[in-house]
């Protein structure tokens, strides 16, 4: 028997490293996985329970301030330049103030957006900025109830305790080396989070949530009727619904019928709220962010000039439905609807501006 | 005494070196005269290494294919402002893009798509010699040509994706991206656009002799290497003169399915499959866009897609009622 010896251990030892190489990029099993369709359709949604336990950390209502009375004199009468939520008592104004510093500036305080001890000067843009998003989320609250529904959003459905919101987005240069012979990236082609790793184009934002393109791609008879929508377009759209399903933390089926994704019939109605979400945030980007362009300085401007905008993700943050569908709009109905310009009632001696010791910045309780 | 049943080489036959046959006027001499012998390789396949026929057709196939790989690699470098280091971070991300959908059919700014135009050009050039070189080399060995046809049947799938198919349709946006991952992503983006390929009849074709290649590959290695201590290797000679190998390996695949294929056309079965797996996938992508645009839609209408109970609350297209941009 002449039989060569052959060692199997180095072998053996390298493919298992090399496996475990090569897994190193997933996550490990199991998953949940939840049926919302009809059965053997692949109608399910994927979880991982170990990344969902931070998700829901991360998406907890902070206690709301006790309610403050009706009664008294409007904040717009007491208090100067009061454009927005004038009409609220002083006691309602001034909760509404301490909400805001623990939702949006709780380490900068006050002075986050009031310039020394005029509250009235509007100065420090943050204040011009913040008056803007009062009343975005007011228009929110009312007139995008086909996406918010009754649950609507307040400063913190973004903020989340910091002053610069967690996902906004900028314009993206679709050829950063700028050169015009050799090495175009067309917008795409670079490993990052916004596309989930994928070559697909990264600014799916500019075209659809700023601009007014398209997004239907797909064919939607059996044969050819004219829709001349290029694989570059579907590339596009398909990198927005990535993007839809990372901020919501679903799969494609959330919204979908995989089998044809075109199809309204056989979908889950969800699609529906993603449809008006789209519209949402296209209109606020254009109504209320891009107008604010020459208030905010530059260095919170994006690389080609331009304001940080919202996306999906800017709300949802992981979740299905931002915080998980809980509701701080409840405790602010003064945010849910859009106020009316508030007229002064005639007084003999305008009040004057002091500043109120209950605005001074919440005391952060740190353990 | 060498016993030959196992899963890994462990002997080697060595033998004097060989030439090969003697070929006729018109060819030119093979490189290397003092063919190599390596171990390593016989562990593989044979110990020989040469002598290697390059000639002019291979010559001039390299050629043109290294210039086609160097337009891509060098517009990947360019596209991480020529970083050696992020070039190979990020090779699988790093792509050279088809012409947009303005060019249509025209040659396109090299920057916008140019130099995908030359590439193919150049790679399809490339693949064509080396096509026709496969054709001259079993020619001239006195053998039939069919590798050269098994390697056409690919080479018409690579056209049709990048070729027949945009000018068909109109316009070389609709070639494929020379990337790792960007003609993964382009061919997700493809389904989604024609309404999921998993309704094409002839990707479902294509899958199937996809997957049957492969397993009449297992299978036929299997049945060989299982009758090899019977000498069951030399096929070729068990066709004319069946002997123990062959009969046993037979009986063992009517005893467990009822039919086997013989010596022979086990061959011809493997050369069909695997050939006809990238033939009649081109065929779906040439249909797909120019006579098809929703596979789902055409799978409904000739009764190929199953209907399934609905479950959701009916919803209808908001744009239907609120007009606007869809």
């Amino acid at each position: 028997m002449n039989r060569a010896t052959f060692s199997f251990r180095p072998w053996a030892t390298a493919v298992a490293l090399g496996g475990l190489l090569l897994l190193s990029a997933c996550e490990r099993p199991p998953m949940d996985s939840v049926q919302h369709g009809y059965r053997g359709t692949g109608m399910v949604q994927v979880y991982n329970p170990r990344l969902l336990e931070t998700v829901i950390k991360d998406n907890v209502i902070p206690a709301a301030q006790p309610p403050a009375s009706p009664d008294g004199p409007r904040a717009g009468d007491v208090y100067q330049n009061v454009q927005v939520l004038g009409d609220l008592s002083v006691g309602e104004f001034t909760r509404l103030m301490i909400s805001m510093t623990a939702w949006v500036s709780p380490e900068q305080g006050c002075a986050y957006c009031h310039a020394g001890n005029n509250f009235a000067d509007d100065n420090l843009y943050t204040k011009v900025v913040a008056r803007k998003m009062v009343q975005m989320t007011q228009t929110i609250n009312s007139k995008w109830q086909n996406h918010v529904a009754q649950t609507g959003v307040t400063c913190y459905t973004c903020h989340r305790g910091e002053p610069v919101p967690k996902n906004t987005w900028f314009t993206a240069n679709s050829q950063p080396q700028g050169s015009n012979f050799i090495g175009d990236k067309a917008g795409q082609n670079t490993p990052l989070k916004i596309t989930n790793f994928a070559t697909l184009p990264y600014d799916p934002f500019t075209p659809y949530l700023l601009g007014n393109e398209p997004i239907r791609v797909n064919g939607t008879t059996a044969l050819p009727t004219g829709n001349t929508s290029s694989i570059q377009q579907t590339e596009k759209t398909f990198s927005l619904m990535n993007h839809m399903s990372s901020s919501l933390g679903v799969n494609c089926t959330y919204c979908h019928n995989t089998n044809a994704f075109h199809s309204w019939e056989g979908a889950p109605p969800q699609r529906v709220n993603a449809y008006h979400g789209i519209r949402m945030a296209r209109a606020l980007n254009n109504e209320y962010l891009v107008p604010l362009t020459d208030t905010f300085p530059a260095e919170r401007k994006g690389e080609l000039g331009d304001v940080a905008k919202l996306n999906c993700a800017t709300c949802h943050q992981g979740a299905y439905k931002p915080l998980f569908g809980q509701s701080m709009l409840k405790d602010h109905p003064e945010l849910a609807t859009v106020s009316a310009p508030f007229v002064k009632t005639p007084v003999a001696t305008p009040a004057v501006m002091e500043p109120i010791a209950s605005l001074e910045a919440p005391k952060t309780t740190t353990p | 005494m060498a016993q030959y049943q196992n899963l890994f080489t462990t002997v080697q036959a060595t033998g004097p070196l060989h030439h090969g046959v003697p070929l006729g006027p018109g060819n030119s001499p093979r490189t290397g005269k003092t063919p190599g012998s390596s171990h390593l390789l016989g562990r593989f396949g044979n110990a020989q290494l040469g002598p290697i026929y390059l000639g002019g057709l291979g010559i001039a196939s390299l050629i043109v294919g290294t210039l086609a790989v160097n337009i891509m690699g060098l517009n990947m470098l360019a596209s991480v402002n020529w970083d050696p280091i992020q070039f190979i971070r990020q090779l699988f991300w790093l792509s050279l893009e088809p012409p947009g959908p303005q060019h249509g059919l025209s040659l396109a700014p090299l920057n916008q798509g140019g130099w995908w135009q030359i590439a193919g050009l150049l790679l399809t050039a490339s693949l064509l010699l080396w096509c026709a070189r496969t054709y001259r080399r079993a020619r001239e060995l006195g053998m039939g040509t069919h590798v050269a046809w098994a390697y056409l049947a690919a080479i018409w799938l690579f056209l049709v994706l990048g070729l027949i198919r945009p000018v068909l349709m109109g316009s070389f946006s609709h070639g494929v991206p020379f990337g790792i991952f960007s003609h993964l992503d382009w061919t997700a983006a493809f389904s989604l656009r024609y309404g999921n390929l998993f309704y094409n009849p002839f990707h479902a074709l294509s899958i199937a002799f996809l997957y049957g290649a492969v397993l009449l590959f297992a299978m036929h290695g299997a049945t060989i290497l299982a009758v090899s201590k019977f000498g069951g290797e030399r096929e070729i000679e068990q066709i004319v003169d069946r002997g123990t190998a062959s009969e046993r390996a037979a009986l063992f695949w009517r005893w467990t399915m009822g039919f086997n294929a013989t010596m022979e056309s086990i061959h011809r079965w493997a050369w069909w499959f695997a050939v006809l797996c990238p033939l009649v996938g081109g065929i779906g992508i040439l249909l797909t866009g120019t006579v098809v645009d929703n596979w789902y839609m055409w799978a409904v209408k000739h009764g190929v897609a199953p209907a399934y109970p609905s479950v959701f609350p009916a919803v209808m297209d908001p744009a239907l009622t609120l007009g606007g941009q869809r």
